[in-house]
């Protein structure tokens, strides 16, 4: 189980990065939501694996519990992923709305450097 | 007055002449002038005290876990600077009222000025060498702002940018020094340090600490060589130069060498590096100086060769030499700023400061000649003045001291520089003051009005009357001050008198003023040698220099930050890979201690999904919509892990979100094309490849590595687990700690949430405020549309579901406190049985019946959760302290009540707002004019037209 769960993240990591190192807007979203469910289970691994013992109290006997307080961090974590993921798509959106280009490159200008001079 | 006040109050009065300029003039400059009398009336209410020799204190404790505290105390080496800074400071700012045009902005200049002096006291009141760092830095900046003050002159503003930075460099390396100073002495209070003397001394980083230290200093108080500043600095406005060149900025280094004088002085290091520097300095500069056609450069190298010579007597770490160099920077204060300010008069004046130009301005302006004349007879070092005295113990000190076995060369070269200081000044009186009436001058001189000439004839009042009763004028102030930089201990012997006797300084003096006359008498020619001769020019130098590094910093920045998002992500990825392995090799591996569970048939198929999903993606990315698809496959599988590992509540919220992200994704997806093209060779997609591997095997590696293990420390989770229900009134822990133990991080998670939806409201306004929203308006859908928009199925089937997905979210909302739920899931699925309205009935059909702004949600949830929060304060409890009890309503069975929940409804409202808000503004952008039907379940009239467009498209 552990190799399973330890392999998924390193597949979805490399996924990710790949599709982040990809240089339109698209791919490089599609890439960060890898990344994101890879960083998210590993956050939620790092309180190990347990199957079938959830954290949800018993009050009539005793029993064993998982760790409560990596799923509490990776549940916002899922939320403010989603208002990440939404913000990011949003600027991708305006960026190609606005030039009609989806690169993830800006555009090379002749000579930027020197106007400062 | 507290030292604080004093310290503070030309900050607090800054503020005042930028705010009063709109009064006018007059009432910018008053508001500066009362706030710095204040300050110096504050401060002349410690005279007694100082002169009794006692130390004054004031201390609040800042940060004392970093040793850094607003520490400020007083002695007569700090009062003496006060005195100074906010003494010449007044007639500066007098002085400036009338120099300043009516085109200078001199509200700007008031309020720069008292951030300077502010920052100068504060320097010479700190007893924390960490806090006299920050009011050191403050100077290199608010004197940057007073250089460049007239901003539309280039040598203004390169003057003020070399300032900066041959200051603020030096500023840098003093901090490295301080640290270690104070790191060695085991306290950042120079109270402290002042009596490590012999531990600092037998330390082995003395001399690295003395480097840096006295970096700091040279370049502040202009030091050979780092002495080119300070003349390129005279670009600013007269009063400007007047403060920081005679009293204050380049006497920060001299001050910070004097303070310190009890525990770096007295060893060959100390003696060799500041003494030689102070006599080279103040040969190069006297030497300099009488080869200046301008009267403010003159005067500028002038106070280098001052400087120099301050310096070189701090260096000698003799007790005596040290009074004599208190006792100089209180005379050449004196007459530095008279000095400067009759040049300005003269330049104000007279529309010139060239001396080439000037001569015979004594019947044009005697009050200035006569001003001008006595000061700088006193630079000259002429008896009676007071230059003289100090001059006279500063030759007597030369005459003592060997340097390299030499009993000469200090002397001789210390005679020399004297002879071209006498010939400098004289030649500001003879050229400037003295000779034939030129009748070619720019302006009108004459003599300007009292408020101009007044300040510099109280100081050179001042020059008179030290000199001729040293004793009793300037005695208390100097043994005062003397004192307090030889830390304690007898002061050696010494008089403040005229007439010493035939002594060897009595004939260097006689050598050096003869000489100076000489001098003069050859000025011509001298001057023509000189321009003939090559000389390094120093601004050169500095900007290729500086040309150097920016082209290297350019050539980095270009490497790195080039534009190209693929470059920085590369390099980031790259880099924490490599640290990572540097972390991994240098640590070491704790033991195995869990066994690999068995993964049973279930998780081994979830894997491969997941697995053959995740390449599937990788593969086919080009194919945009494909790719969504797998990305929900993939986002399913982690959900059902979650729920397979124990954690209910993150399967409810992962694949809630997935069913927003992915309706985002299809949103923004219908705009964009929906292929990815082919752009890069196979050689970086075979590079891209193995760095996305590597940092893959990492990652994997490391929570490998987690998982076989325990953890290494206690965790705090049990104490979660045991007091969720004693005191959160919980049984589902997840929920217990997100509401209550860690409701803080929520409350803050939320807002974020807030903001993230706002910034695409935002965006989208903006975007649809552009020419984009033409684009948009006569946009041709690129795929054929289903010809019927809103079909009867969907809409029927979504409005029965709605009442039946808001009760779930209800539900799940309720029993979040013990059972999996809670505000954020049940705030996604209320969030999707609406979405479902927009996707089904169409957008206008829903914003029709949406009535509450989205906006407005998320703030009465924000505003709910902080309003349970502050409810604790009412029981007097921190804030978002929770309650809970139990109540008995016949004939409800027994139920329990909880603050968390009312909490957990802020979170529920800011989730809904938040998602909704950010799908109705992307769906915002496909809304064009005739989409708005009111009839919901219609037929789309121009499917076939858009059937067309997409199969020819």
């Amino acid at each position: 189980m552990e190799l399973l769960v330890a392999s998924a993240v390193g597949i979805l990591t490399a996924a990710g990065i790949y599709l982040i190192l990809r240089r339109r807007s698209f791919p490089v979203i599609l890439g960060l939501s890898l990344l994101t469910y890879a960083v998210n289970v590993f956050l939620f691994a790092t309180g190990r694996l347990v199957t079938g013992a959830p954290p949800i109290l018993n009050k009539y006997e005793e029993v064993a519990y998982t760790d409560p307080l990596p799923q509490a961090l990776v549940l916002t974590a899922i939320v403010i992923s989603f208002g990440m993921t939404a913000v990011v798509v949003m600027i991708a959106l305006g960026a190609y709305l606005s030039s009609r280009d989806d690169g993830t490159a800006m555009p090379v200008e002749a000579d930027g450097a020197e106007e400062d001079a | 007055m507290s030292l604080f006040l004093i310290a503070a109050l030309p900050f607090l009065g800054a503020v005042f002449p930028a705010l009063l300029i709109r009064a006018g003039r007059n009432a910018a400059a008053s508001a500066a002038g009362l706030t710095t009398l204040l300050a110096f009336i504050g401060l002349m209410l410690h005279i007694p005290a100082v002169f009794r020799g006692e130390t004054v204190y004031a201390a609040v404790d800042w940060l004392p876990a970093l040793g850094l505290n607003a520490h400020f105390f007083l002695d007569g080496l700090g009062f003496l600077f006060a005195a100074m800074i906010l003494g010449i400071g007044l007639l500066i700012i007098l002085y400036a009222r009338y120099y300043l045009s009516r085109e200078d902005p001199m509200g700007q200049f008031y309020s720069y000025l008292l951030l300077f002096q502010g920052a100068m006291v504060g320097i010479v009141l700190s007893d924390n060498i960490l806090l006299l760092l920050v009011f050191w830095e403050l100077t290199s900046l608010s004197s940057f702002l007073l250089i460049g003050y007239w901003k539309h002159l280039p040598e203004g503003r390169q003057g003020a940018r070399m300032a900066l930075t041959v200051t603020g460099s030096g500023g840098l390396a003093m901090i490295a020094g301080m640290l270690i100073l104070g790191n060695i002495a085991g306290s950042y209070d120079l109270s402290v340090i002042l009596q490590n003397k012999e531990a600092i001394q037998s330390s082995d980083l003395y001399l690295p600490a003395l480097i840096l230290i006295l970096l700091g200093a040279f370049t502040k108080s202009a030091q050979f060589p780092f002495h080119f500043w300070l003349p390129h600095a005279m670009a600013a406005p007269t009063p400007v130069s007047a403060y920081l060149h005679s009293a204050t900025m380049v006497k920060a280094g001299l001050f910070l060498m004097a303070r310190l004088w009890p525990v770096l002085a007295g060893t060959p290091e100390w003696f060799y590096i500041v003494a030689t520097t102070g006599l080279v300095t103040m040969l190069v500069g006297a030497v300099i100086a009488l080869f200046k056609d301008d009267l403010k450069a003159l005067l500028a190298f002038s106070t280098v060769s001052h400087l120099g010579l301050i310096t070189m007597l701090l260096g000698f770490g003799t007790k005596i030499a040290a009074v004599a160099a208190v006792f100089h920077i209180i005379n050449h204060a004196t007459f530095k700023a008279a000095l400067f300010m009759t040049a300005g008069i003269v330049d104000h004046e007279a529309g010139t400061r060239d001396i080439k130009r000037l001569g015979g301005l004594r019947h044009l302006m005697p009050i200035t000649f006569t001003i001008g004349t006595v000061a700088a007879l006193s630079m000259a070092g002429i008896p009676p003045l007071n230059g003289f005295l100090s001059k006279e113990m500063m030759l007597e000190e030369t005459a003592h001291t060997i340097w390299n076995g030499s009993h000469l060369i200090v002397p001789a070269l210390a005679t020399v520089a004297a002879l071209f200081s006498a010939a400098y000044s004289f030649r500001f009186i003879v050229h400037v003051f003295l000779g034939r009436k030129q009748d070619d001058y720019p302006g009108h001189p004459h003599d300007p009005n009292t408020g101009m000439w007044i300040g510099p004839a109280f100081l050179v009042v001042l020059v008179v009357l030290i000199g001729l009763a040293s004793a009793k004028i300037a005695g208390p102030m100097v043994a005062t001050a003397a004192g307090a930089v030889i830390g304690g201990g007898e002061l050696p012997y010494y008089s403040l008198k005229l007439w010493h006797g035939l002594t060897p300084a009595l004939y260097m003096s006689a050598a050096a003023t003869i000489g100076g006359l000489t001098l003069l008498a050859l000025h011509a020619p001298l001057q023509r040698a000189w321009n003939a001769m090559p000389r390094p020019e120093a601004k050169t130098i500095f900007e290729a220099l500086i040309g150097a590094f920016t082209r290297l910093s350019q050539f980095v920045t270009e490497g790195l930050h080039n534009g190209v998002l693929t470059r920085y992500a590369a390099i980031m990825v790259t880099f924490t890979v490599a640290i990572s392995y540097v972390a991994y090799r240098g640590g070491t591996l704790g033991v195995e201690t869990r066994q690999m569970q068995d993964p049973g048939a279930l998780p081994v198929v979830g894997w491969f999904a997941l697995v053959v999903a995740t390449l599937f993606i990788v593969a086919k990315h080009r194919n945009r919509l494909l790719s969504l698809v797998l990305i929900g496959v993939v986002g399913l599988v982690v959900s059902l892990s979650f729920n397979y590992l124990s954690a209910p509540d993150l399967a409810l919220t992962q694949i809630s979100v997935e069913v927003v992200t992915i309706i985002l994704m299809l949103l923004a997806l219908n705009f964009m094309p929906k292929e990815t093209p082919v752009e890069t060779p196979a050689l970086t997609r075979i590079r891209d490849g193995a760095i996305a591997v590597v940092a893959g095997l990492g990652a994997g590696g490391l929570i490998y590595a987690l998982l076989i293990r325990d953890f290494a420390f206690p965790t705090i989770s049990d104490f979660h687990l045991a007091n969720s229900y004693k005191g959160g009134g919980g049984t589902n822990v997840v929920n217990v700690i997100l509401v209550d133990f860690r409701g803080y991080d929520t409350f803050g998670e939320i807002i974020v949430l807030g903001i993230a939806a706002m910034v695409i409201f935002a965006l989208t306004e903006a975007v649809l405020g552009s020419k984009v929203r033409a684009y948009l308006l006569n946009r041709k859908p690129d795929l054929p549309q289903a010809g019927d928009a809103h079909p009867l199925m969907m809409v029927v089937a979504t409005r029965v579901m709605m009442p039946l997905a808001l009760m779930v979210a209800a539900y799940i909302f309720f029993r979040g406190h013990n059972l999996p739920g809670g505000g954020f899931i049940a705030g996604l699925v209320a969030a999707i049985a609406i979405i479902m309205q927009y996707m089904a009935s169409g957008f206008a059909w829903a914003t029709e019946r949406q009535r509450y702004p989205y906006h407005a949600i998320i703030g009465s949830g924000v505003l709910i959760a902080a309003a349970t929060g502050m409810g604790a304060w009412f029981n007097g409890k921190p804030f978002l302290t929770s309650d809970f009890g139990y109540l008995h309503w016949p004939p409800l069975e027994e139920f329990e009540w909880a603050t968390a929940a009312l909490f957990d409804l802020g979170v529920f409202l800011a989730v809904v707002g938040a998602v909704l808000l950010a799908l109705e503004s992307l769906s915002r952008f496909a809304w064009q004019p005739g989409m708005s039907s009111e009839h919901a379940m219609d037929i789309n009239p121009a499917r076939d037209e858009a059937a067309k467009t997409g199969t020819e498209g």
